[in-house]
């Protein structure tokens, strides 16, 4: 066994330049996946936990007539006494946040313009509104008892060419259908990095909202924040109640949960078309390898050595190849996907109705993704020699003696 | 005793829509210790004839005996292990592994029956030590004149220890000077050991070291021969 590694590894060093240049391919086919598998990983991971955070929460208590897609602010279709609900929300152990919000749709307008906006009333001491306080940009956060102030994003504010202590009109249908509109003060600007958020939503203190909507002491919904993803089901079975509807993360989420999947299939083939071209290099090489050792091959053959000894030798040369080529990967790949880890990929205003993609994409490598890609990297490497290994080893010794190949 | 036996061998290539009559009912028998050179011209049939000594080739019809045993129909595997056990090789162009040392090519047919490394180490330096080249064991092939690389095959063929030594042009690529030594420790070790040697030629330097010559033309024996060999001088 040591004198077939010995020979395939000078065999090898045979043709440096061939060699290194397979051994290359391989890398370079296994960094790009890693690359792209992590990129997506990265942009699907950082897509959900940004909605999760700002828009569905991990869990959401909504009354039973609650619809997909529709604002209602019909007190029928609002939770009475939120603040009720979100005591006895808090008392499961898995919960880190729960608040009452308001949502409506309004019209904000400047004297010469107008832009549809969605209007949040938060709870300002919540702690759901964490990533708001954290990307202040200017201003100040919201204050519970203001009943001027609101907040609005940077791209919002960028749009209309907006700044701290202007003052705006908000236009809403109330609960009762009525149309009110009022002056409010931008007190702050935020940022979540989220340009599909940050260009429509404006957030009030919930009591303001609650009068201006004139829904009183109702709330659209319980944002609930809990401490792991996983822990949505069984804490969404434990809310269950005939009087509201209990929708998880994955519930609100379908577009990206499903997105995840295809984007795994699409994956997939993207693995088979960069491997099975890195396949084609290594097969081409060791074909060329097997023709310019045919007479090789033939004296092998002559002093005894069989068909699959012959054909062990090609595969551990291919072995060799690819442990340099995986090697090789891990470095390339870990290297640019270490860099995009940091610095991420800038794609600005990147949306898909429902899923919150950030302006810039982090790479996110998993220790499971890594160790599947190098494993199918070098099996499929493997693979590709089995063919000129094969040549090899049915080749006839004494046309293998006259260099006549298979 | 018989170390080979052809009877009645033939052997036709077909290429294409033509078909070549290489050997036209061969008989031979090649005893224990025998020194014998094939000869004839290009094209008589005598590599023919060897590689099916050899187990290289399978006689279109006839039979091939190795130390007794039919070989004509062993399948590749069998006729592999028999070769390694019981055949030697040397052939005109310096077969070796270019990637291997000398000692390392010496080694390879210890290595494929399974020797043990103390018994392969020692088997090894004595067969260097036959061929007079125990100081260039860790020299490759490009490190050595094409004299000293035959050497080291025919150190290679007579590793395993095996009855029967095929040899076809063995000087061909050789001077006169590096063809004679490769002839002499032919002669030598056969002499010594009592190994059969069977060599292809046509070169009347060689023939004149053969006790038999078997002259082969348009694939039939001709002639065949017993002397005394040349001495070694």
């Amino acid at each position: 066994m040591t004198q077939l590694f010995k020979l395939a590894y000078r065999n090898l060093w045979r043709n440096k330049t061939r060699s290194l240049l397979s051994a290359l391919a391989v890398a370079g086919g296994m960094s790009l996946l890693l690359l792209m598998a992590s990129v997506l990983e990265g942009e699907l991971r950082g897509a959900l936990q940004n909605t999760i955070r700002l828009q569905s929460g991990h869990l959401q208590i909504r009354p039973a007539s609650y619809e997909e897609g529709k604002i209602s602010l019909k007190w029928e279709d609002m939770i009475e006494n939120p603040e009720q609900v979100t005591e006895q929300i808090k008392t499961l152990p898995q919960v880190i946040v729960a608040t009452p919000r308001l949502i409506a749709s309004g019209i904000l307008t400047l004297s010469d313009e107008s832009k549809g906006v969605q209007i949040i009333g938060v709870d300002p001491a919540s702690e759901a509104n964490q990533p708001f306080r954290e990307g202040m940009i200017a201003g100040e956060f919201i204050q519970a008892d203001d009943r001027e102030g609101i907040l609005i994003g940077n791209i919002l504010a960028d749009k209309l060419k907006l700044n701290v202590g202007d003052r705006v009109n908000l236009l809403v249908t109330t609960s009762n259908g009525d149309v009110d509109e009022q002056l409010f003060t931008i007190r702050g600007i935020y940022t979540t990095r989220t340009p599909g958020f940050d260009e429509f939503n404006v957030l009030m203190p919930l009591a303001k909202a609650q009068a201006f909507t004139a829904t009183e002491d109702h709330a659209s919904t319980i944002f609930i924040l809990l401490q792991e993803n996983e822990q949505a089901d069984p804490v969404a079975q434990a809310l269950q109640s005939n009087n509201f509807q209990t929708l998880t993360w994955r519930d609100q989420n379908q577009f990206v949960v499903q997105f995840e999947d295809y984007a795994g299939v699409f994956l997939v083939f993207l693995y088979l078309i960069v491997l099975g071209i890195t396949a084609t290099v290594v097969t081409n090489t060791l074909v060329m390898a097997v023709f310019e050792r045919t007479r090789e091959i033939g004296v092998l053959a002559a002093i005894g050595m069989k068909g699959r000894g012959i054909m062990a030798q090609f595969l551990v040369e291919a072995a060799l190849l690819a442990t340099g080529g995986v090697i090789g990967g891990l470095i390339i790949g870990g290297a640019a996907v270490a860099y995009f880890t940091v610095n991420g990929v800038y794609i600005g205003n990147y949306g898909i109705t429902g899923v919150l993609f950030e302006e810039r994409i982090y790479a996110h490598l998993t220790f499971e993704n890594a160790v599947t890609l190098a494993i199918v990297t070098y099996v499929i490497t493997l693979v590709a020699s089995l063919y000129p290994a094969r040549i090899a080893a049915s080749m006839e010794p004494i046309e293998a003696l006259h260099g006549l190949g298979a | 005793m018989e170390v080979t036996k052809i009877t009645n061998a033939t052997r036709t290539y077909k290429i294409g829509e033509v078909e070549t009559r290489a050997l036209r009912g061969v008989d031979l028998s090649i005893e224990n210790g025998e020194f014998t050179a094939l000869v004839g011209p290009s094209g008589s049939g005598k590599t023919t004839l060897l590689q099916l000594i050899g187990l290289l080739d399978q006689p279109t019809s006839g039979s091939v005996f190795i130390n007794g045993q039919d070989a004509t129909h062993l399948n590749r595997n069998q006729r592999a292990d028999l070769r390694k056990d019981a055949i030697g090789f040397v052939f005109q162009f310096f077969a070796l592994i270019p990637t291997l040392t000398a000692y390392e090519n010496i080694e390879m047919p210890l290595l494929l029956n399974g020797t043990k490394p103390a018994d392969r180490k020692a088997r090894v330096n004595q067969m260097l030590d036959a061929v007079g080249l125990s100081d260039r064991a860790h020299h490759r092939p490009d490190q050595l004149s094409g004299g000293q690389q035959q050497r080291v095959a025919v150190a290679r063929a007579l590793a395993t220890n095996p009855k029967l030594i095929l040899a076809d042009e063995p000087t061909a690529n050789l001077d006169t000077e590096n063809g004679k030594q490769v002839m002499d420790i032919m002669q030598r070790l056969n002499k010594e050991t009592g190994v059969t040697f069977v060599f292809a030629t046509h070169d009347p330097r060689v023939i004149s070291y053969a006790k038999r010559v078997v002259t082969l033309e348009d694939g039939v024996i001709q002639k065949d021969s017993k002397s005394n060999g040349k001495s070694k001088s």
